[in-house]
């Protein structure tokens, strides 16, 4: 790949996470945060995207950031209060700084009304409606000036006489007379004569101070721009006179005394040569009276940022981080699980041999287990991160959609820092993006409602994210109405999703609205969108090995509940025998394991049969005659029943023939490696090198059970 | 031997972009990604001359500069100060911390490696 662009690929990836970052610091500041490193962090977010995107002359980007920056400056520097009212301007300015760089990376297009609109408010908080070419227009004519008086100008001059005697402090900021002769032999032939008359005695020397002058006699057709520019860095730490040779008068300007034999010819050669360099550069230049040089020691008063130094102290160390290709990450965790599974048949073969669990083999052998688990945790470690990248994306999402529907919302999230792999995450925004739309959507009442409720205006939606039992779990709350199990159990009726007299309970009803063809808004708004149900976000939950529930209660609100393993590489698992095959039942969806008398199974007719576990009924499936292996039930009274329970707390007892124990397998994929086959999820390769496919649980126990209350129910 | 510059910029982008024009001239390049982070690669390395940015967490510019000027073994590093301000102001702040000269960001490697070559012996 050309460097260039994979630089500009570096600074779109750059640039999320100075968005990122900017809408974190904003968002701290919504809530009060007076930090200056916070402002400051915020600062410098738009000033690295403004910088970057200078290097790739993106125009539009360039604009907007630096109106941005301007504001952001007079924040910055205490100039203008960071109230309520500015950081929700500048939030919203973020958002579309976002799109300007979103539409730069994939070539799209961005709301120019919106761009303009809040590039006006961004100029009402800057000072005095900046300008917003960042003041260089200020100088774009005066270029053209000299060309006018072009006519006066005396003949040129054939060379020049450079008087250069440094100062002390321009060593001390490592700048080096040599150089500086050097480049201005560049400039054409040269005389250089040195004046060492203040050189003081050896033994009165002070090293750190300046005694030497130089007086360089340019020859040549050198103009009096270029030799300034080789001093533009010394600029005040020197004397610098610059006389032409043969052309007007000798004394067009010293650094000493300030000049009082002003000649109009010298003047204007003068005025030319601070004008043509850098129009930019400027105001820079005249600094030729005695007193430029002084200031060093008197530091101006700086209002930019005031408290940096102290500011940068406070802020704790920023951890030592590499980056790594994601290749690499991914090589690492598949041979990882290439050293389980290599693990595992050692174990087998040594226990074969016949060894003495109290030998040294054995010993050792326990030793490399654990030394492997440790490994492949570590490993797992290093893709997990943070859910804040997903969750940092929810604030906007909440008020583009608090705005759209008119209703005040407020995103409370918690847990942010709670890590689960890489992939899952990944996967979650689309999911979660939706979950928080419906809850605002649909899950919250308009402000009148609230208000007869007597509930306050601001409805609150909360995002929240914990490890429960080796799995995170997110959840997404409002505090709205709740579900109108009225409303869903007439439309279910209404599709024909369920039958009119089936008898089902509150959660049975709330779970209806994950069915697919189910959509509460009567008529489809574009804030749900179209034809993308909660069905939807069940499926992309499920392909993650997730599950999603609902619990709701009138009047108070609803809560999802999402449930999703850490990563998607290895499983605790239940190896399991049935029909003399292999298998394996992940260990989280299993609540107990039982021995069924055949007093205990009861036939529905056909194949369907429940069993009585503690005085309640559960459907009971034969995994054998599910997947097929074989054609008739196991006999009642036989094999060992792996109790379930699936989303939504329904329960349902899996029938298999003997249980082999417990384990962690390595995940690898059935649809990457063969294609994907209804009920099974993955496979997996066991200590004795055999592969056990890994049950799907959940299609299995909606499958069957699902046709059968739907079946019982019509 | 070849010429090392020490490039301190907090964003990635701007490293990058250094590090691709300068190595093209055939210098070496070492990164740092703030003032803290230069300090700690100063320890083990003498660049011939320092390109920093200004505006960066933990240790900005002027901070890195002033601890440089005030380190016997480095204070002689002429240092550059990147800048996307052509406003005198902050020039003069740099100078005032002993900066050696400035690069106006957005810079082009002709003009970039020319600065170098004005300040480096």
């Amino acid at each position: 790949m050309d460097p260039l662009e994979s630089i500009k690929e570096t600074f779109f990836q750059e640039c999320e996470e100075q968005l990122a970052e900017l809408e974190t610091g904003l968002l701290a500041m919504e809530e009060g945060d007076t930090d200056p490193e916070t402002i400051n962090a915020v600062f410098r977010a738009v000033h690295s995207i403004k910088g970057g995107a200078g290097a790739f002359s993106l125009e539009a980007l360039i604009r907007f950031a630096h109106v941005f920056e301007t504001a952001m400056d007079e924040t910055r520097s205490g100039r203008l209060a960071a109230s309520n009212e500015v950081v929700k301007i500048m939030l919203r300015a973020a958002d579309v700084l976002a799109d300007l760089v979103r539409a730069a990376r994939d070539g799209g297009s961005v709301d120019e009304a919106l761009t303009a609109a809040l590039t006006e408010e961004l100029k009402t908080l800057g000072p005095d409606g900046a300008d917003e070419a960042g003041g260089e227009e200020d100088w774009g004519d005066f270029e053209f000036k000299p060309a006018t008086v072009e006519l006066d100008l005396p003949p040129a001059p054939t060379g020049w006489r450079v008087r250069f005697k440094p100062r002390a402090d321009l060593y001390a900021k490592a700048n080096e007379a040599a150089i500086l002769l050097r480049e201005l032999t560049r400039l054409g032939p040269a005389e250089i004569e040195l004046d060492a008359r203040e050189l003081p005695a050896l033994s009165d020397l002070d090293p750190e101070a300046a005694h030497l002058a130089w007086t360089v006699t340019l020859s040549g057709e050198a103009d009096e721009a270029a030799i300034r520019e080789v001093f533009e860095f010394v600029d005040g730490d020197c004397e610098l006179e610059v006389t032409p040779i043969g052309g007007a008068a000798e004394t067009a300007e010293t650094t000493e005394d300030n000049g009082e034999t002003f000649d109009i010819g010298a003047l204007l050669a003068q005025v030319q040569a601070d004008a043509a360099p850098q129009p930019a550069a400027a105001p820079e230049i005249p600094t030729t009276s005695p007193a430029a040089p002084a200031p060093a020691a008197a530091p101006s008063p700086d209002t930019s940022s005031p408290p940096d130094g102290q500011a940068s102290a406070r802020k704790p160390e920023a951890g030592a981080t590499i980056r790594v290709d994601l290749e690499r990450v991914d090589r690492l965790i598949d041979l990882v699980g290439e050293l389980v599974i290599n693990q595992a048949m050692l174990s087998q073969r040594v226990m074969e041999a016949g060894f003495a669990r109290a030998s040294g083999v054995a010993m050792g052998l326990d030793e490399l287990e654990q030394l492997t688990r440790e490994i492949q945790d570590s490993v797992m470690a290093i893709r997990a991160q943070p859910v804040k990248s997903v969750f940092q994306r929810m604030p906007r999402l909440v008020r583009e959609v608090a705005a759209m529907t008119g209703k005040p919302v407020r995103l409370v999230t918690e847990g942010e820092g709670t890590e689960v792999d890489k992939t899952v995450i990944e996967r979650l925004a689309d999911p979660l993006t939706h979950m928080i739309r419906n809850a605002i959507d649909h899950g919250l009442e308009n402000p009148d409602r609230r208000a007869e409720a007597g509930k306050a205006a601001e409805g609150v939606v909360r995002l929240s994210a914990a490890h429960r039992s080796g799995r995170i779990v997110i959840e997404v709350a409002d505090d709205g109405g709740g579900i109108n199990r009225e409303r869903v159990k007439s439309i279910a009726v209404e599709r024909g999703l369920i039958a009119a007299d089936a008898p089902l309970s509150d959660e049975e009803i709330d779970n209806l609205i994950f069915m697919p063809g189910f959509s509460t808004a009567s008529e489809v708004s574009d804030i749900s969108g179209r034809g993308v149900g909660m069905d939807v976000v069940k499926r992309s939950i499920q392909a993650l090995g997730g599950r999603i529930n609902i619990s709701s209660r009138p009047g108070k609100g609803s809560t999802f509940t999402m449930s999703l393993p850490l990563t998607l590489a290895v499983l605790d698992g239940m190896v399991v025998d049935v029909a003399g095959q292999t298998l394996v039942a992940p260990i989280t969806a299993i609540v107990e394991t039982l021995l069924p008398k055949a007093s205990e199974v009861n036939s529905l007719g056909g194949n369907a049969r429940v069993i009585s576990i503690r005085g309640g009924y559960v459907p009971l499936i034969d995994v054998g005659l599910a997947l097929g292996y074989r054609a008739e039930p196991l006999p009642p009274g036989q094999g060992v029943a792996l109790l379930i329970e699936g989303e939504g707390g329904a329960r349902a007892a899996l029938l298999v023939d003997a249980i082999q124990g417990q384990r962690q397998v390595v995940i690898k994929s059935l649809e990457a490696n063969y294609r994907q086959v209804p009920g099974v999820a993955a496979a997996t390769i066991l200590g004795d090198g055999r592969v056990a496919l890994i049950l799907d649980i959940d299609t299995i126990v909606a499958v069957s059970r699902g046709t059968e209350t739907l079946r019982a129910a019509s | 031997m070849s010429m090392t510059v020490l490039t301190v910029d907090d964003s990635r982008t701007m490293r990058e972009m250094l590090r691709l024009a300068l190595t093209d001239v055939g210098y070496r390049v070492v990164q740092a990604e703030d003032g803290v982070h230069g300090l700690e690669v100063l320890a083990h390395e003498t660049p011939d001359v320092i390109v920093t940015d200004i505006n960066m967490p933990r240790m900005d510019g002027f901070g890195f500069i002033e601890e440089v000027r005030s380190d016997p073994e480095h204070r002689r590093i002429p240092i550059l100060v990147l800048t996307t301000e052509s406003d005198a102001e902050k020039k003069n702040r740099a100078r005032m911390a002993g900066a050696t000269g400035w690069i106006v960001k957005p810079f082009n490697p002709v003009k970039l490696v020319d600065a170098i070559r004005r300040v480096a012996a």
